[in-house]
């Protein structure tokens, strides 16, 4: 308020003005980054784009023509959607249940608590971006995976694997074991905020609540079902989000190395943008109904 | 402690749990069990999240024959740098590190300045259209980058603003190779996760009392100058989680350094070390002239690159990990 104040200008719509001056920046980033490049790279999933030396980019308009080949021509294209969907659905699942489960655990009094609390929290930093299958991705890698099991000790499973193989369990069972620790591996390393934000609202639970309970002479099954519970539940939606979104945005995953391969390998630009919008679609839609599925339960519990 | 002082506590509960009907026997052993089942889980699953680093730390240091001897687990018996050596000079150690930690700290400022704007407007001033804004806000979280990726690259591949810059030289100007457009993206918020920022920030502003603003104009103080001199210094813990949060993940980045930064040399970690085996290769058949190098030596190499690119990481988090926990567990809550 230091300048004096204009005739017909109201405080009101000064900081309306201001306002937008701090969002500016966003807004900017937002129209020029975001909205021009997605507009743009709707209309590129309908034409065929090429690049060319003598005059840039040349766009072709092919219709629905890129969508159709997704869906009907290539080879791998559907298979990869429905085992991406499928794994979504089990991997946030497991996640959530883990999440809860490690938070309910680290919400005890114990000595090495906020050890346990900061390794949890630990993947968070360390699998993201190149760090993520490092060792997996690898193109050279890839052919000579069960060479590296037989030949050095680089992998601690590899051991266990051994050990199965000749303990006269069959090749399903083994098989089984080893996917399961490869998938409780990958839930562990994709929980780490959501036990954080799970923790944080078993924290906000007073004491006097569960000794009312007690009193009340519920059992500490029932006392988690009738106070615990709801009053996470808010959180699960939160997390639920997350954990779809943090998934399907995973560099590691089978369509988005597709659809970066069709970009930078195979330069078929309007093809992959078609890619992207359908995958998108889906995992908006998987957003949708998760957090509708869940809000139902929510309501039940209030 | 004494013996008799034990004894005499274990009699005194014998005596209590008499009393009780055993029940008192039962409770303490149910919670013995209770925590023994506690502290074997949560070992076990902090060592599966640890386990892939101390495997690492382990081969790094071994020479590549202790690789084939089946003797030789976790502890290696010819210890050698020859790893960290040839690691640091395939990973281009010196350039890459300072090229990496100068786009990392450069970006992360500007996207934690941008977020900060935007993030204090959307918690404090009313402007027409802000339910709007505020979805677009969720929806930069929500949209992967890879969606727009394409049209960002051919954007900036053939940068021009209104066909000025065809006017001038003739046509568009590639700005692939440069920096600029990383910078760009990152000083308007588009950057990594900037939609997380915005959105953390937002909700810490909420929480600080309106009272301390309006103490500052009354006493004249100008929008800015509040924003800058009262609510800046009491919003610096979660400043610093944003900023960290945005450092550690722009250091491991690939998606937008392979999509703009120089592709020609690419002198950034995170690069070097994505084409570390394949550098490896070169390296090998050009010095020892075999064609490829064993797989296990491969691995070996690229554990040793891993714990190169986290080393600093390690770092940051064990002095700042308050702030990153601490940062999420806040912005969970209030909605």
């Amino acid at each position: 308020m230091s300048s004096p104040r204009k005739p017909g200008r109201s405080m009101r719509s000064r900081r309306a003005l201001s306002g937008y001056l701090f969002i500016a920046p966003f807004l900017f980033g937002f129209l020029f980054f975001m909205v021009r490049p997605m507009a743009q790279s709707v209309i590129m999933s309908f034409q065929n784009v090429g690049l060319s030396a003598q005059s840039g980019v040349t766009h072709t308009p092919v219709g629905w023509a890129n969508y159709l080949y997704a869906f009907t021509v290539d080879p791998e294209f559907n298979q990869m959607l429905v085992d991406e969907v499928v794994r979504m659905v089990t991997h946030s699942l497991a996640t959530m249940v883990l999440a809860f489960m490690v938070a309910l655990l680290l919400n005890q009094r114990f000595r090495g608590r906020g050890l346990a609390r900061a390794i949890f929290f630990l993947p968070v930093i360390l699998s993201s971006g190149v760090l993520v299958g490092i060792e997996t991705d690898n193109s050279l890698i890839i052919g000579m995976k069960e060479l590296i099991t037989q030949s050095s000790n680089i992998n601690i499973s590899a051991a266990l694997l051994g050990l199965l193989r000749t303990s006269g369990l069959g090749q399903p069972a083994l098989e089984v074991v080893n996917n399961l620790m490869a998938a409780v591996y990958d839930i562990v390393m994709a929980s780490g905020i959501q036990i954080v934000v799970f923790l944080s609202g078993l924290q906000t639970i007073p004491r006097s609540m569960y000794e009312a309970a007690e009193m009340e002479g519920s059992s500490p099954w029932e006392s988690f079902w009738m106070v615990t519970f709801p009053i996470i539940s808010p959180l699960l939606i939160v997390n639920m989000i997350y954990t779809i979104i943090d998934f399907f945005m995973k560099t590691d995953n089978l369509i988005m190395e597709k659809i970066h391969e069709e970009m930078f390998i195979n330069l078929k630009y309007g093809y992959s943008s078609a890619l992207s919008w359908i995958y998108f679609l889906v995992a908006i839609l998987m957003v949708g109904i998760s957090s509708l599925i869940i809000r139902q339960g929510v309501k039940r519990y209030e | 402690m004494s013996r008799p002082a034990t004894a005499r506590r274990a009699e005194g509960f014998l005596a209590r749990n008499r009393k009780s009907g055993g029940q008192l026997l039962r409770q303490s052993l149910r919670r013995r069990v209770a925590s023994l089942l506690r502290a074997l889980m949560l070992f076990g699953l902090c060592f599966l999240i640890l386990q892939p680093i101390l495997d690492k730390i382990s081969v790094s240091f071994m020479m590549e024959k202790d690789l084939y001897d089946t003797t030789i687990i976790v502890i290696p018996r010819n210890l050698t740098l020859e790893n960290y050596q040839l690691t640091a000079q395939l990973l281009n150690l010196n350039t890459s590190m300072r090229n990496t930690a100068l786009i990392a700290l450069v970006s992360a400022l500007l996207q934690i300045i941008a977020c900060t704007l935007a993030g204090y407007g959307f918690a404090r001033f009313d402007f027409p259209l802000k339910r709007l804004w505020f979805v677009c806000v969720i929806l930069v979280i929500i949209i992967p980058p890879q969606t727009i990726s394409s049209s960002l690259y051919l954007h900036f591949r053939y940068f021009d603003v209104l066909g000025i810059f065809t006017r001038l030289t003739g046509g568009p100007i590639n700005l692939k190779g440069s920096p600029l457009p990383h910078l760009a993206l990152s000083a308007t918020a588009m950057g990594l996760k900037n939609g997380l920022y915005i959105f953390m920030i937002r909700q810490y502003f909420r929480s600080v009392p309106q009272s301390l603003e309006e103490a500052a104009y009354v006493d004249g103080a100008s929008t800015f100058g509040t924003f800058v001199k009262v609510m800046l210094p009491q919003a610096v813990p979660i400043l610093v989680s944003c900023f960290l949060f945005a450092f550690v993940w722009q250091w491991t980045d690939v998606f937008y350094t392979r999509l703009f930064l120089p592709t020609a040399n690419t002198m950034y970690l995170s690069i070097r070390l994505s084409g570390l085996a394949e550098s490896l290769r070169t390296y090998v058949s050009t010095r020892l002239g075999i064609t490829s190098p064993p797989v296990g030596y491969i691995m070996q190499i690229i554990s040793t690159g891993v714990l190169i690119v986290i080393a600093p990481l390690l770092a940051i988090y064990l002095f700042a990990q308050r702030y990153f926990i601490e940062s999420i567990s806040s912005t969970g809550l209030k909605d």
